[in-house]
C-alpha cells in the first residue's frame, strides 16, 4: 500500500510538469509502442491511401498511370457480375454466418450447463476444424462432396435424398461453401461465447431455477440480454470476416489457377475472389480498388446498420 | 461449485419446468449429450476420413459406399505427392516463415502492450484508440497497393512480405495490454523502477516471466494463422519452391487432379503438425483465449 501512495504522489507530481517534461519521462514508452506506428504507416495507411488514390486511376501495374476521375466506380456500378458477387457474398452470410453463431451459441449454453461432464473435450473437439489449414479443408470437403461418391451424399442418401450435385450446380454451390463454412467456425465463435457465458454468475441462474424458469426462459431472459457485448462484437468481426471470405469459395468454386472463378453462372463467385481475379489476371489495379473501396463502404454500413439496431434494444 | 445445490434444487422445482437441463433426470441429459455428441462427431469425422482417404486410391475412395477403414496405397500415395511437388521444402519454408514471424510478433507486441499498459504519457488514449479502429479495417483493402509496395521494394518472391508487416499488429498489442494490465500489479513496476532499474530491463525481468501464458495463447494464435495463410502468398510466391504448404496444397488440385488419394495426403500432412500443436496445448490455449475474449 505503501508503494501504491508513491505512485499517486509521482502522477500527481506529473500533471503539473509540462507536456514537454512528460513526453521525455516517458519516452521508453513511446520507442516500445512505436513499431506498431512505424509498421502501419508503412504497411497500412499508406496501402490504403494509394489505393484510394489507384481507385481514380486506370492502371495495369506496368505503363504509365491514367487519372480517370469516378469512372471505375461508375462502371462497377454498373457491373453486374460485381453485384452478383456481392448479392452471393451476403447469401453466404445470411446461410453460413448466421447459423454458425446461432448454433455456436446454444452450444455454448448446453456446454456451460453446470451438469455437463467432458467440457474440455466438447471445447476441444469443435474447435478443432478451424486449426486445419482452409487450403487443406477445401480439399478434403471438394472430395465429401462429390456428386456420385462423395461421402456427404452417400450419408444423405441413406435417408432417401437423391444424389446433390453440390459443385456442379448453381443451385448447390452456396450452401456447399455456406456447409463448410458453418463447420469451420462454429467451434470458435463458441469458445468466444463460452467464455462470455463464464462471466456470468451462476447464482443469477440459481436464482431463476428456484423461481420456476424453464431453461428456454434462461435462454432468452438471462443469457442472451447478459451476452450481448460480447454477441455484438461477434456479430461485427463475422460481417467483417465474411465479406472479405476467400479461401474456401476458391477452393470449392476455382478461381487461384486457371480454372474460371465462382463454378457454374458464377454462383459461387465472392466480391473477395473477383476483386483478386481483376487485380492479379486482369491486371486491373485501378478498377479492383474501386472493388475494394466499395466493399469496404458496405462492411461499414452493415457494421453501423447492425450497431444501430443493437443499440436501440430496449433490454439495454 | 454450483453442482452441489443440484439435487436439492431438483427436488423443490415445479413439475414440467426445466423439462429439459441438469434437473430434469436422465432423459434430459442423454438428449443433451446426444447432441453434443453428435456435433463432436460432425466436428471430427472429416478428420478421420481423410486420414482413410489418405492410405486409398482413386478407385478405392469413388465406391458406393465410400471406404471407411484404411487402405493399403499410403506409400505409392506419398511417393506420388513428393513427385508432384517439393512437398518438404514447402513444410520447412511454411514452418520456417510462420516461426520467425511468430517470435517477432511475441517481441513487439508484448514490448507495445507493456508500453500501453505501465507508462502514463500524453497521448496514449488517442494512440491507443487509434490502435483499436485499425483493428476494423479489413485486410483486403489494402491487398492490391501492397502488392505493388513489395514489388517497389523488390520483395516479391522473397520471405520479408509474409514475416515483416504484421510483427507488431494491433491484436497482439491489444491482448498483451490486457493481460499486463491485469497480472502485474504497479506496485511491483514502482518497487523495480525505485531500485534503478532500465524500462528494458523491467520489460526483461519483470513483465516477461510474468506473461508468459498469454504468450504463450499468442504464439499458438499468430503461428495457426500464418501457417494457414493463403491468399496473400499465393500472390507473393512465384517458384514453386518458394511455396508455402497451403500455395503448394492448392496448386496440387491441377497437377494431380486425378489422383485423390494423393491429395488428400497433402492435406493430411499439412494438417497434422498443427493438428498436434494444438492438442498438445489444447487446455491452456482455449483457457487462455478463453481469458483474452472475456476482458475484450
Amino acid at each position: 500500500m505503501a508503494t501504491s501512495s508513491v505512485t499517486l504522489d509521482r502522477s500527481h507530481r506529473s500533471a503539473e510538469k509540462s507536456v514537454g517534461r512528460q513526453i521525455w519521462g516517458a519516452k521508453w514508452a513511446y520507442v516500445f509502442i512505436s513499431p506498431f506506428y512505424i509498421l502501419y504507416t508503412v504497411f497500412g495507411i499508406f496501402p490504403l491511401l494509394y489505393g484510394l488514390w489507384l481507385s481514380f486511376n486506370k492502371w495495369d501495374g506496368i505503363s504509365a498511370m491514367q487519372f480517370t476521375g469516378i469512372a471505375n466506380y461508375e462502371r462497377l456500378f454498373n457491373n453486374t457480375i460485381w453485384w452478383q458477387a456481392i448479392g452471393n457474398t451476403l447469401w453466404l452470410f445470411a446461410a453460413g454466418t448466421i447459423p454458425q453463431l446461432a448454433l455456436a451459441l446454444v452450444a455454448a449454453f448446453i456446454i456451460n450447463m453446470p451438469g455437463i461432464r467432458f467440457k474440455d473435450f466438447f471445447r476441444a473437439a469443435y474447435f478443432v476444424p478451424i486449426v486445419a489449414s482452409s487450403v487443406a479443408v477445401g480439399i478434403l470437403f471438394a472430395t465429401m462432396f462429390g456428386e456420385r461418391y462423395g461421402m456427404i451424399n452417400y450419408f444423405l442418401g441413406l435417408f432417401g435424398i437423391p444424389n446433390v450435385n453440390w459443385m456442379g450446380s448453381r443451385d448447390w454451390i452456396k450452401p456447399a461453401i455456406a456447409l463448410v463454412t458453418v463447420w469451420q467456425w462454429t467451434g470458435y465463435s463458441m469458445i468466444i461465447f463460452l467464455a462470455g457465458l463464464q462471466s456470468i454468475s451462476p447464482e443469477l441462474y440459481e436464482a431463476a431455477r428456484v423461481d420456476g424458469a424453464k431453461t428456454t426462459d434462461i435462454f432468452w431472459n438471462i443469457t442472451i440480454p447478459l451476452l450481448r457485448p460480447v454477441i455484438l462484437f461477434q456479430v461485427i468481426l463475422a460481417i467483417i470476416g465474411a465479406m472479405q471470405t476467400f479461401d474456401i469459395p476458391v477452393m470449392l468454386a476455382g478461381g487461384t489457377q486457371s480454372s474460371a472463378p465462382g463454378g457454374t453462372d458464377r454462383a459461387g463467385l465472392v466480391a473477395a475472389v473477383l476483386l483478386y481475379w481483376t487485380a492479379f489476371k486482369y491486371t486491373q489495379f485501378g478498377y479492383a480498388s474501386a472493388m475494394a473501396f466499395v466493399l469496404f463502404l458496405l462492411i461499414l454500413v452493415f457494421t453501423y446498420m447492425y450497431n444501430r439496431v443493437q443499440g436501440s434494444n430496449p433490454t439495454e | 461449485m454450483a453442482t452441489s445445490t443440484q439435487p436439492r434444487i431438483g427436488v423443490e422445482t415445479k413439475s414440467g419446468a426445466g423439462s429439459r437441463d441438469r434437473i430434469a433426470g436422465p432423459f434430459g441429459m442423454a438428449a443433451l449429450y446426444g447432441v453434443l455428441g453428435l456435433a463432436a462427431v460432425v466436428a471430427l469425422f472429416p478428420f478421420y476420413y481423410m486420414l482413410v482417404m489418405s492410405t486409398q486410391r482413386s478407385a478405392e475412395i469413388l465406391n458406393v459406399p465410400p471406404p471407411l477403414f484404411f487402405g493399403t496405397s499410403l506409400v505409392q500415395n506419398y511417393t506420388e505427392l513428393l513427385a508432384a511437388l517439393p512437398f518438404w521444402a514447402a513444410m520447412f519454408n511454411s514452418f520456417a516463415i510462420a516461426a520467425i514471424h511468430t517470435l517477432l510478433v511475441l517481441f513487439f507486441c508484448s514490448l507495445g502492450g507493456y508500453g500501453f499498459s505501465k507508462f502514463h504519457f500524453p497521448g496514449r488514449n488517442a494512440l491507443f484508440g487509434f490502435l483499436l479502429a485499425t483493428l476494423m479495417v479489413p485486410a483486403f483493402v489494402g491487398l492490391i497497393p501492397s502488392f505493388v509496395i513489395m514489388g517497389r521494394l523488390g520483395w516479391l518472391n522473397t520471405w520479408n512480405p509474409l514475416i515483416i508487416p504484421g510483427i507488431a499488429n494491433a491484436f497482439g498489442i491489444f491482448w498483451m495490454r490486457q493481460y499486463i494490465d491485469s497480472a502485474i500489479p504497479n506496485d511491483l513496476m514502482d518497487a523495480a523502477r525505485i531500485d534503478g532499474a532500465h524500462e528494458f530491463g523491467v520489460y526483461i525481468k519483470i513483465i516477461l516471466p510474468v506473461i508468459m501464458p498469454a504468450l504463450a495463447a499468442l504464439a499458438i494464435l499468430t503461428f495457426m494463422g500464418k501457417w494457414n495463410d493463403f491468399q496473400w502468398p499465393l500472390l507473393i510466391l512465384k517458384d514453386a519452391e518458394k511455396y508455402t504448404l497451403p500455395v503448394a496444397l492448392s496448386t496440387l488440385r491441377s497437377l494431380r487432379g486425378n489422383e485423390i488419394g494423393v491429395q488428400v495426403l497433402g492435406s493430411t500432412m499439412a494438417i497434422v503438425p498443427i493438428l498436434l500443436v494444438f492438442i498438445a496445448s489444447s487446455r491452456q490455449f482455449i483457457a487462455g483465449i478463453t481469458a483474452g475474449a472475456v476482458k475484450a
